[in-house]
């Protein structure tokens, strides 16, 4: 493993007027790790993923990240073209509603194929290769290539999503309850593959949840959250299954046993 | 009395040319880029061309000589109103011959004579935005054309590739401009695109619903988007046109009868009318002609 974590994220904390929305979180993510965020709703989860992937503006804090070139860059000093740029080669940013992250109007493999023009693929046959072959990676048929996303299941949607963000060979993905709204059968087969391409490819993951099973089944690392702050992190292993704070203690118990 | 009921010249006041001719300038400055103007109530209704018609009414001068086509005629509703137009409130001579016009306002069509150095081509725009049915929040359009971020445009492109097997936008086909803004050339046919690259003319582009006014200036880059392996192509017409026997020129298709019987004729009727005058006879003539 490499010693130099891929992202420093330093006294976060982001106010919408009077009311917090996340307080002074500092951690670090290594490459290859898969960090998982967890907490009830209103928690701050999603508040600090937006301000660590940049979508919103922390009001106090700072991220750096380790660009492809080695050096250190705070993310919320660079311009915003190069803001995009990375956000849309070096990262993904898996939507809870895959109607967010995708565009439902154009088929599936434009769709996939649309990071691949933005930084300048100008081949056509070369763009529609690459879209089937990570059609197929996520296990969608390549007969589907020419289908609107409004034409697939939400598996197959959440699934398209995960292809379009992964095509560039992103190093870090934002994923923000990639799971949710699927059932349960669905749940399995997406996490399972999420749990093969983040091992296959090496990638580096920020996974915001309220589903402890989705933590302990794709993490290495958690984060617990509550009213914006983190209250417990540690190995998934170690927190779930020796939680030390109260509330995490009666987060785990509160697990439905089947 | 009678001064109080009399238009200014060419209709809008000398304010409202000011501001139009500052936008017209910027845009000239910035080739391609859409410039916010505060579009002013014409009367004629919203698509009938009133971004083109202000865009006239700020840079006519007594001494231009107007012409007027809507898809190519001179003679169709939307030309010959709008002629009439500024006969009425500009008083300045008009034409239909291509070369005698100092200023030609257009829907849909580049006249097929080539345009010279003396020459501005106004075009009537009703959507001035490439993205716009790609990425419908302004905001987000504005931000990528700032920052350059064009590869939605291809996106399109290759919806119609998946779709059809090959590029079929054929109209408002989007071009980059100058090496750096993408551009909608309103809904010509991609026909003429190519007439727009390194053009003599000065071509001003007003949208009046949307209040944006753009401009190519004359000798700007102009390139049609592609694919390496689905390169750029104008449309093909497999005859002549029936009247004049032009050919590598932009047809129109009229329907004759309900039999199936149809006609293929010159889009540009100035250009048309010019080769007749000339002496070139097409199939349909001749025909007449011998019976």
């Amino acid at each position: 493993m490499s010693t130099t974590p891929l992202l420093k994220v330093k006294d976060i904390s982001k106010f919408y007027g009077g009311r917090t929305g996340c307080r002074d979180v500092s951690f670090e993510l290594w490459p290859g790790e898969v960090l998982a965020i967890v907490g009830e709703s209103g928690s701050g989860k999603t508040t600090l993923l937006n301000c660590i992937s940049t979508r919103l503006l922390p009001t106090t804090g700072s991220v750096e990240y380790h660009m492809r070139d080695g050096v250190y860059r705070d993310l919320f000093r660079m311009n915003e073209a190069e803001r995009r740029f990375l956000m849309r080669t070096d990262w993904g940013f898996v939507h809870q509603n895959p109607a967010d992250g995708l565009r439902m109007t154009v088929s599936a493999g434009a769709n996939v194929g649309e990071r691949l023009m933005a930084v300048g693929n100008r081949h056509y046959g070369n763009i529609r290769e690459t879209a089937i072959d990570w059609l197929g990676r996520v296990e969608i048929d390549a007969d589907r290539v020419d289908d609107q996303p409004r034409a697939f299941s939400g598996g197959m949607r959440q699934r398209l999503q995960i292809a379009r963000n992964l095509v560039t060979g992103p190093r870090l993905v934002f994923m923000d309850e990639p799971t949710g709204g699927l059932d349960v059968s669905v749940q399995a087969r997406l996490l399972d593959l999420v749990r093969g391409l983040v091992h296959d490819l090496g990638l580096s993951a920020i996974i915001v949840t309220h589903d402890l099973a989705v933590a302990r089944l794709l993490s290495h690392r958690m984060m617990v959250m509550k009213d914006g702050q983190v209250i417990e992190q540690g190995l998934t292993d170690r927190v779930l299954d020796d939680p030390r704070e109260p509330y995490t203690q009666l987060l785990v118990s509160s697990i439905l046993q089947v | 009395m009678s001064e109080l009921a009399t238009y200014n010249f060419a209709y809008l006041d000398e304010q409202t040319k000011r501001m139009i001719r500052r936008a017209i300038l910027k845009a000239i400055a910035i080739p391609g880029y859409q410039v916010p103007f505060a579009s002013r109530e014409m009367p004629m209704p919203y698509g009938w061309g009133t971004g083109g018609v202000q865009i006239t009414a700020a840079i006519i001068g007594p001494k231009d000589v107007l012409k007027v086509i809507d898809q190519g005629a001179d003679d169709t509703t939307n030309a010959v109103s709008i002629r009439a137009f500024f006969q009425k409130v500009a008083n300045v001579a008009v034409t239909t011959h291509t070369a005698d016009a100092t200023i030609i306002q257009t829907r849909h069509r580049i006249p097929e004579a080539k345009l010279k150095e003396n020459q501005v081509l106004v075009y009537q725009v009703p959507i001035p935005e490439p993205l716009r049915f790609l990425e419908p929040r302004e905001t987000e359009t504005r931000k990528m054309h700032a920052l350059e971020e064009y590869g939605l445009m291809h996106v399109k492109l290759y919806e119609d590739i998946a779709r059809n097997g090959r590029i079929a936008t054929t109209y408002a086909y989007p071009v980059k401009v100058a090496g750096r803004y993408v551009m909608d050339p309103s809904p010509t046919p991609k026909f003429d695109n190519p007439k727009m690259h390194l053009s003599d003319a000065l071509q001003l582009f007003g949208a009046g619903r949307e209040k944006r006014i753009y401009a190519v200036p004359p000798y700007t880059e102009v390139v049609s988007l592609d694919f390496e392996d689905h390169p750029f192509e104008v449309q093909r017409f497999d005859k002549p046109c029936a009247l004049c026997g032009a050919e590598e020129v932009y047809l129109d298709e009229v329907i004759l009868d309900d039999k199936g019987g149809r006609m293929f004729v010159c889009s540009d009727t100035d250009h048309c009318e010019d080769r007749r005058a000339h002496g070139h006879v097409g199939a349909m003539l001749a025909t007449e002609a011998a019976e």
